[in-house]
């Protein structure tokens, strides 16, 4: 398979427009930082998330037509910067600040936490409700993250001590399909789109993704690309991983309710299987080893797990508040709607 | 045992509310002796007695509110 090729999507306002023209012409020039950025709900501006979302993808992928020297450019950091910090502002809005008790056990504390998720019941809604057309929009939708799982959390390995990092490396070699390149985790992904008539290919839907899809990729980003959120990114994997083997039961569920078969089911048939290894790896000698050792980012780490819960909150009710108008989730329907 | 190859032997971890972890050189067998397919070098046996694809872990474990310590329980119970 080629290297990761995304095309440009179209812009959704002016911090994408200003972005988008800038990365078409040669790096280094001509992006003005766009000043104070004040969006109502940064968490699900369209504009905001999908200018971050851009220009946190040159750190993934190659895009069609631009000079791939636009990753470390100074001016486009600035602008990135200027981005982040209503998102992080957002972000941080939602998640309380950790008790002292908490950071005594951090394992345990990840235990409570994922025991009080926020979000609504999506996944028992797809097992026991969803159409086959609402099922597709869950896969598209998780299409933004799951076609690079694990690659984010990989930011962390050269920032751990070998404890944490030991940890890590375990659950990573899963992610990557334990030495076959087609059990990777992303490679089931695609495996599944391709089974339900899905183009599996990169990037593919991101004109579909609303601002809220967007933001569940670019908080993992955000805490990957920034050592000081080592922490943080740590919390968010571990917060995964507790939240994975019964939702994805479910989905597979779905979707053999619907007559699919293995092919289809592989992807979610094997997160029931490995993440009830990979939680406790992760809760508990990955998040509690690095606590362990560096005490000073155990607080983050609590934020990460919480920020990943509430952020896929937002975005879980936004599934469900659009199926119950009856419209699509993603910005435009996968199927037209009949004339 | 260690095998020839250095590997090293197996290790039994149980996690705290959670199932056992199971790492190193080892087979699961049935009580035939019949070696049971792995699909991954670290597996999670189910401790709490109800997943639905014993003897391994499937998370279920979170639903019933299992609770158990990683080490030793003390002995006699209370
Ligand atoms: S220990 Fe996990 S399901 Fe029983
Ligand atoms: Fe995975
Ligand atoms: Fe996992």
């Amino acid at each position: 398979m080629a290297g990761r090729l995304i095309e440009l999507p179209a812009p959704r306002g002016p911090l994408s427009e200003q972005l988008f023209e800038a990365l078409a012409g040669p790096p280094h020039t001509r992006l003005a930082c766009p000043g104070l950025i004040e969006p109502s709900d940064a968490l699900a501006d369209e504009d905001l998330q999908l200018a971050l979302y851009v220009a946190y993808e040159l750190h993934y992928s190659s895009i069609r037509g631009v000079d791939e020297s636009w990753e470390w450019s100074p001016s486009l950091l600035s602008f990135r910067g200027a981005l982040e910090r209503p998102f992080e502002e957002a972000v941080a809005e939602l998640v309380p600040p950790a008790e002292a008790a908490e950071l005594e056990s951090v394992g345990a504390a990840l235990q409570e936490i994922v025991a009080r998720d926020p979000g609504p019941p999506l996944s028992r809604y797809v097992e026991t409700q969803g159409t086959r057309e609402r099922v597709l929009e869950q896969v598209v939708h998780r299409s933004a993250y799951q076609l690079k799982e694990a690659d984010p959390h990989s930011w962390a390995i050269p920032r751990l001590s070998p404890r944490p990092k030991t940890a890590l490396l375990e659950v990573q070699f899963d992610e990557y399909g334990g030495g076959s390149g087609e059990r990777m985790h992303s490679a089931l992904f695609a495996k599944t789109m391709a089974g339900l008539g899905l183009d599996p290919t990169y990037g593919r839907y991101l004109d579909r993704w609303p601002g809220i899809t967007l933001a569940t990729v670019n908080l993992v980003t955000n805490f990957g690309l920034h050592r000081r959120r080592r922490g943080a990114l740590v919390g968010h994997l571990a917060g995964f991983e507790m939240t994975s083997s019964i939702p994805n039961r479910r989905y597979g569920n779905a979707l053999r309710r619907l007559g699919y078969g293995e092919e289809v089911t592989h992807f979610y048939d094997e997160h029931v299987e490995a993440d009830a290894v990979h939680e406790n790896i992760a809760a508990w000698d990955l998040a509690g080893g690095l606590a362990a050792e560096e005490p000073e980012v155990a607080a983050d780490i609590l934020f990460g797990a919480r920020a990943l819960l509430q952020v896929e909150a937002r975005w879980a009710r936004h599934l469900m508040d659009s199926w119950e108008r009856g419209e699509t989730s993603l910005r435009t329907p996968l199927v037209p709607a009949a004339a | 045992m260690p095998a020839d190859d250095g590997s090293p032997p197996a290790t039994i971890t149980p996690y705290p509310d959670g199932p056992y972890l199971v790492r190193g050189d080892f087979a699961l067998t049935d009580q035939q002796g019949n070696e049971l397919p792995l699909e991954r070098r670290t597996i999670a046996l189910c401790r709490c007695g109800k997943s639905r694809m014993r003897p391994f872990c499937d998370g279920t474990h979170k639903l019933i509110g299992f609770k158990a310590p990683s080490g030793p329980e003390p002995w006699p119970g209370a």
